[in-house]
């Protein structure tokens, strides 16, 4: 308790009020002491206790000073508790109730309940340490003057209804963000009906409508987020921004690709371009439209949809049935492999690891053993010894 | 002649119905500016306020994350949240799968992102983590969402998990563990039928067989060991999820 030093419980300029709780009772360490009860208060900067029979006694703490914090389950006849290590006082710190402890922790006790969500605050402003970023350049007052205590009344007076504006701001704030939400969202349900009128339009024609205009359909629905009302796809393939992006796929992927074996999945593919992008990332159905048309439009790599339903970008040059000849070399040379030891012999994810040796098992080069301790290949004795 | 002319009609009104689309895409386009304006922040910052407009896109059928390059997107800055998002889950559920088989509980996975995402990283919500994931699905590397007591198992492996795995799985979601009596009991399926389900489970990865547990054995699920949860992801477990 000698870390504690006497406040007027008003806040400083930047420090805000994050919780607080009525029946908290402090202990130095083991030891009962004579704050019995209180109001406990945490703002971003510190841990405030004010008697609630004396409001003129007022102490605090900085939240810098604590090292962790424990909680302590209630009991029959006791109440839940939060333990709260500290490092010692500083030799400058303001005066307080107590000018030496034999702990160097206390003990908050919630006599009226509270403690989890208090734990919780606490727990977070720890972390957050906002202290550090809003810097409180005025010292703590000290309170021994009686003309404090009429202060100290308005200014906790004050807090409170710093609070309440502050909840109503917020309140405020949320009500017009959402009344304009609801404008913007007629706004775009009207864009829907329209295209699907558009797509109606479409359907009667059976065929009748231009490239041009189909193209020019698809890239509106695109920029509204509306899924292509004739195919039932996102707007499926063929809209110019995926057929810019195979192009730019083709270009980013290929010296990657070599360095991988030359397949790669497309989760592997998703997050190796949007972690180089940074902004305006791709979305997962922009990357497998894009990869759709690699195909049609010739460029160097390609898609391949396994039984799995995994699905890998491949380059053109690479030949899954000519490494599943080498992997059953490998396979044999050690007699039995699982996904996870081909994986790491041949330096490669084990999802495609596994898919090769799936592959394998199709075309007949190898056997499973199904067991549970794992899936483990065998190479094809029943084709090589027949 | 009198087709030709119908025809030519047809086309005329598709034209100009595709022509005062883009008018009013333009002018949406503007409408959604000034939303942006006002209320970009209170997107980014507010999980509750995120859940809102995408129920509200969900009601009138509009996709804000299907394409970076929508005007949700490039407006609002929705679309690199969750993708960016997207990247964190896969990197979590990549380093963590040798430890529970590619399934793991929504809570952990929060954990871990949150920890990835570092101190000064924009707050993610729990839905916002389920919203990434169901984009995810698309990219056919296994993810799903499998509703467990009053959460979510995420499953990142495309290992096939039919009614009767998810059901067990559901069981096990109370004490971290089941056994065949108890599903027996609960679902009163023949032994063989419990058996064939924990087995697939162990293959997978996704349980453990307690053999010397009292009575008879408990087949454990790692994604529900609470002891494990917010377990630091080891250098090499990193090294795994970045390819």
């Amino acid at each position: 308790m000698d870390r504690f030093s006497w406040t007027t419980g008003l806040l400083e300029l930047e420090e805000t009020l994050v919780v607080q709780q009525r029946g908290v009772r402090l202990s130095d360490g083991e030891e009962k002491v004579k704050f019995d009860s209180g109001v406990l208060l945490l703002s971003t900067h510190r841990l405030i206790w004010r008697d609630q029979k004396n409001h003129e006694c007022c102490i605090a703490v900085p939240l810098s000073q604590i090292v962790f914090i424990e909680e302590q389950a209630a009991g029959i006849g006791k109440s839940a508790k939060i333990v709260v290590h500290l490092h010692p006082a500083s030799s400058n710190k303001e005066p307080g109730p107590f000018q030496s402890s034999k702990y160097s922790y206390i003990k908050l006790s919630f006599k009226e309940h509270g403690q989890i969500e208090f734990y919780r605050r606490l727990s977070e402003e720890i972390t957050q340490r906002r202290w550090e970023n809003m810097p409180t350049g005025q010292a703590m007052q000290v309170n021994k003057d009686p003309q404090a205590g009429r202060i100290r009344a308005v200014g906790i007076i004050g807090i409170e209804r710093k609070l309440e504006e502050k909840r109503k701001e917020t309140d405020k704030n949320i009500s017009e963000a959402f009344e304009d939400l609801s404008k913007l969202m007629e706004k775009a349900k009207e864009m829907v009906e329209l295209s699907k009128s558009i797509a109606n339009k479409i359907k009667e024609k059976q065929g009748d409508i231009t490239e041009d205009e189909t193209i020019r359909f698809k890239s509106y629905l695109l920029s509204m987020g509306i899924a292509n009302p004739v195919t039932r796809e996102t707007y499926g393939s063929g809209t110019q921004y995926h057929m810019q992006l195979a192009k730019q796929l083709a270009g980013i992927l290929q010296t990657p690709l070599e360095e991988r074996g030359g397949i790669m999945s497309l989760t592997e593919v998703y997050c190796l371009v949007n972690r180089a992008r940074g902004l305006e990332l791709l979305s997962p159905e922009d990357l497998v439209n894009a990869c759709k048309m690699l195909e049609s439009l010739k460029l160097p790599l390609r898609l391949r949809i396994f039984d799995s339903g995994v699905m890998v970008i491949e380059l053109q040059s690479h030949n899954e049935e000519e490494m599943v000849a080498s992997a059953l070399e490998t396979v044999s040379e050690k007699g039995s492999l699982t996904a996870d030891e081909f994986a790491k012999l041949v330096g490669m994810s084990v999802l495609l690891a596994k898919e090769r040796l799936l592959l394998a098992e199709k075309m007949g080069h190898l056997c499973r053993d199904d067991s549970v301790e794992g899936l483990r290949f065998y190479p094809n004795l029943f084709l090589t010894q027949s | 002649l009198p087709q030709a002319k119908y025809k030519e009609r047809g086309t005329v009104l598709a034209e100009d119905q595709l022509a005062q689309m883009s008018k009013q895409l333009d002018m949406f386009r503007t409408n959604l500016e000034e939303f942006a304006s006002k209320h970009k922040q209170e997107i980014r910052k507010n999980p509750e306020f995120r859940v809102q407009f995408q129920d509200m896109c969900a009601t009138i059928g509009v996709d804000p994350l299907a394409s970076g390059k929508g005007f949700w997107s490039e407006m609002l800055g929705v679309g690199d949240f969750y993708y960016e998002l997207g990247v964190q889950i896969i990197e979590v559920c990549l380093a963590l799968k040798h430890r529970n088989g590619g399934l793991i509980t929504l809570e952990e996975l929060h954990q871990q992102v949150l920890k990835g995402r570092g101190k000064f990283a924009q707050d993610v919500s729990q839905d916002d983590l389920l919203r990434a994931i169901k984009k995810l699905k698309v990219l056919g590397s296994g993810f799903g969402i499998i509703p467990v007591g009053g959460t979510f198992l995420i499953q990142s492996v495309p290992a096939e998990l039919n009614m009767d795995h998810t059901v067990v799985l559901q069981l096990a979601e109370k004490k971290g563990f089941v056994t065949v009596s108890e599903i027996r009991s609960s679902l009163k399926w023949e032994p063989e039928r419990a058996k064939q389900v924990l087995e697939h489970l162990l293959k997978e990865g996704m349980a453990w067989l307690d053999t010397q547990a009292p009575g008879e054995p408990q087949y454990w699920l790692p994604a529900l060991f609470t002891e494990l949860y917010s377990q630091e992801i080891t250098p090499e477990e990193a090294k795994e999820a970045i390819p």
